[in-house]
């Protein structure tokens, strides 16, 4: 079929009548938040739903910071305090992360492509919808998994559910079975999306734009829902395994029937580790689209950019078991993971490095997008240092589930997805609303959120060589780990003032942000080309490209850049 | 920045549902590949009989019918694009009964291996990982047949075209790949397995 059917089938009018109601009433509202199929409008309910759970989330994380802020607390009880870190994990990854970055893929794929729509608008609100119950379903497990049999409440073992903790005879009640259902919606929900965002992506891009001429931004979530494709449902079919364990009496992790407890481990992490790089590309993504408009310079090395992320890719499907240095493979296991993970490093370096190529003799914006990529950058660093030295076998056998691994993931999500994420909402915030973001407010945030981060999240490296195991309730006060959990737990505090001067701003711009015109930030890609906020078709006439930065182009007809590429 | 009108016809670019249909093969290609693993890593390792050199028979007739039913469904596909739509009735009704008889094998396989040899998903890891393999390709089958069904109902009622070709196709794409699943699934689970020594 050739591109104009598609853009036919793709046009649609705004609808003549919202069907007898008043616009602007409540019930018109949630109608057409309920009906809407246009990928801006579902790509924000993405972020919202995402910043709520977030919410969440963070407060799960509070109540625990609180419990282990002194030794021999009883603030928590043990029980309590498993189903908080469960829930936090598990909300974090698949209710926060995952739609976050959807909901920015969806929303600006094609209006970076030059495209009126997603290839599929309606299973693209079917994804988000699945996403949407999946979490609620999750949390109605406080109320519904205790059964009749008044066992169990909201699942409480750990967010990768390590078999025999989740047999019958461990996991009593259905708090499992609200976990295992949850993970397995979400995962139709995660597929459907990404199938549609590739789909997008290769069949939708407007005249001109080859893969090549592609901004990274569409590059790298090109690779990430690629990954969500491969890895996804083998965390599906972990589910079904394990359902047909709990309800049909299968033997798959049963050890006694013969079972392997160690091949749920293995399936979980052939999902779990390229999950990690689902997360983590969106903020490449975001980085390589902040970056270049900030320091006045197209990108340093595009081809070289998209071939590092590929290879981190095809790398991130091989290096599963370095979770599971500990579990006592053989010496040839043991080396093969350890020699994977350490090659990630090598087009991971080649990324920051082309960052800072990318900085290096630009004319410097320090703006907040840009102020939040280069905190990326130095915590995104620290995060990978710490992950080559987990990756030595020996010094993981030392140091794996201690604090030392969970600072390190959260200066991997927090430092690295979180702080990109921020500067996302700080680029593309006057796009999606046509007001800027209050400079002053979002200062503020950034000030608080990054001491808050360091604060908590560097005194956990020590916590972890001093011997602190993660997922402890509590701790003996002669540990000599009250020092450092104090000071962790006060850094929650400024976090959490970050955070609400985000939320001010967000609420605050709305109403009173200043203008944003079209192209506030003198970009370049396709997205700043249209309105702010895009009209329902995206673009009047369809745009037509020749190189990787159109709306340069446009700006400098006497100097366009496909006469040098 | 240049406009372009939509009319244009240099700037080509692969069909949605193809690209569609393909990706979400890739993911059920994912899905399937940890039940095979599963299967192979417990060759050998059940506890308690019934083993698989005891109670499983090679399924020709299944086999063979649904084989048999993806050239089938290409010969409908055929049919319709020269717009031959009586015959491609015919070709793709051929196909939903060989489905059809491949599930029905399927039912009378698992009724003997539940009465008469008393394996069942509970009985040891070889039942755990046969029922939840074979069973999982099964489902594929089934959502096959609704597929295939529904363009059957819509083509008795006159309401498929030559200009439905890619839709069509895009049915028969899954088709093919359910078929090359089994092609997966007879190697490990009747070839492979029931050479496997058992103590």
């Amino acid at each position: 079929m050739s591109q104009d059917i598609i853009i036919e089938d793709n046009y649609r009018l705004p609808p003549p009548e919202k069907v007898g109601r008043e616009p602007g009433s409540f019930t018109s509202v949630i109608q057409g938040l309920v009906f809407t199929v246009d990928h801006k409008k579902l790509g924000l309910m993405y972020i919202a739903s995402g910043l709520l759970f977030f919410v969440i989330a963070g407060s799960l994380a509070t109540l625990m910071r609180i419990q282990l802020m002194v030794p021999d607390n009883t603030f928590l009880p043990p029980d309590v305090y498993n189903r908080a870190f469960t829930m936090h994990g598990t909300t974090m990854v698949f209710l926060v992360g995952m739609p976050i970055i959807f909901g920015f893929a969806n929303y600006l794929v094609p209006l970076m492509i030059g495209a009126r729509d997603m290839a599929f608008p309606r299973m693209y609100a079917f994804g988000f919808w699945v996403f949407f119950f999946s979490g609620l379903l999750l949390y109605f497990s406080y109320l519904g998994a205790p059964g009749i049999y008044g066992a169990g409440s909201a699942p409480d073992v750990g967010w990768f559910a390590y078999s025999p903790l989740t047999s019958k005879a461990f996991s009593r009640g259905h708090s499992t079975d609200y976990w295992t259902m949850s993970l397995l919606l979400g995962g139709i929900g995660s597929v459907s999306t990404s199938i549609n965002i590739l789909v997008t992506i290769f069949c939708c891009r407007c005249k001109g734009m080859t893969l090549g001429k592609m901004p990274l931004f569409v590059w790298l979530n090109l690779v990430m829902v690629f990954l969500v494709i491969l890895a996804l449902p083998c965390l599906s079919a972990c589910q079904i395994m394990l359902s047909l364990d709990r309800y049909l009496g299968g033997t798959f992790f049963d050890t006694q029937a013969g079972g392997s407890a160690v091949l749920w481990q293995h399936f979980f992490w052939i999902f779990g580790h390229p999950e990690v790089y689902v997360l983590i590309m969106p903020a490449f993504a975001i980085a390589s689209e902040v970056i270049p408009v900030f320091s006045r310079k197209p990108i340093f090395g595009y081809p070289v950019m998209v071939a590092a992320s590929i290879s981190i890719a095809f790398l991130s499907l091989g290096v599963w078991a370095h979770h599971m240095l500990t579990i006592g493979m053989s010496a040839l296991g043991n080396t093969f993971f350890v020699i994977s993970t350490l090659l990630v490093a090598i087009p991971t370096g080649i990324k920051i490095f082309n960052w800072l190529g990318t900085m290096y003799g630009g004319k410097l914006r320090m703006e907040l997008p840009m102020l939040f990529c280069i905190m990326f950058l130095f915590q995104f660093l620290v995060a990978g240092l710490t992950g080559v030295m987990l990756a030595i076998a020996p010094f993981n056998w030392q140091l794996s589930d201690s604090y030392f691994v969970v600072a390190h993931f959260h200066y991997i999500l927090i430092g690295g997805l979180l702080f990109t994420i921020f500067a996302g909402i700080y680029y593309w915030y006057p796009k999606a609303f046509g007001r800027m973001l209050d400079k002053r407010l979002g200062m503020a945030h950034l000030v608080f959120f990054t001491i808050g981060f360091h604060v908590t999240f560097l005194p956990q490296h020590f916590l972890g060589f001093l011997g602190m195991p993660r997922r402890i309730y509590t701790y003996q006060a002669d540990r000599g780990w009250d020092l450092w959990n104090f000071v962790s737990t006060v850094g929650v505090v400024f976090q959490a003032i970050g955070i609400l001067f985000l939320v001010a701003n967000l609420i605050y711009s709305y109403v009173r942000g200043k203008k944003a015109g079209n192209d506030p930030w003198d970009a370049w890609t396709l997205e700043w080309a249209t309105t702010s906020p895009p009209q329902d078709y995206n673009f009047a006439e369809l745009p037509e490209v020749k190189s990787r930065r159109p709306l340069w182009d446009a700006k400098h007809p006497n100097d366009p850049d496909w006469k040098h590429e | 920045m240049s406009t372009v009108t939509n009319t244009t016809s240099d700037w080509k670019l692969p069909s949605p549902r193809k690209v569609g249909i393909l990706t979400l093969i890739l993911a059920e290609s994912a899905l399937f590949t940890i039940f095979v693993v599963a299967y192979v890593f417990y060759i050998g390792k059940s506890l308690n009989p019934p083993y698989p050199h005891q109670v499983l028979e090679f399924p020709w007739l299944g086999s063979i019918a649904l084989f048999g039913s993806s050239g089938t469904i290409i010969a409908a596909e055929r049919c319709l694009r020269s717009g031959n739509s009586k015959s491609f009735l015919i070709w793709w009704g051929l196909t939903l009964a060989l489905g059809i008889y491949f599930v029905f094998f399927t039912a009378t396989e698992w009724w003997k291996l539940i009465m008469v040899d008393g394996l069942t998903i509970a009985t040891n890891t070889f039942g755990t990982s046969f029922y939840s393999l074979v069973g999982l390709h099964l489902f594929h089958v089934l959502v096959g047949l609704v597929l295939l069904s529904a363009v059957f109902v819509a083509a008795a009622r006159k309401k498929i075209h030559a200009d439905h070709h890619e839709h069509v196709e895009v049915i028969s794409y899954y088709w093919h790949f359910v078929d090359c699943i089994w092609i997966v699934v007879l190697t490990v689970v009747y070839i492979i397995s029931v050479r496997a020594t058992y103590e």
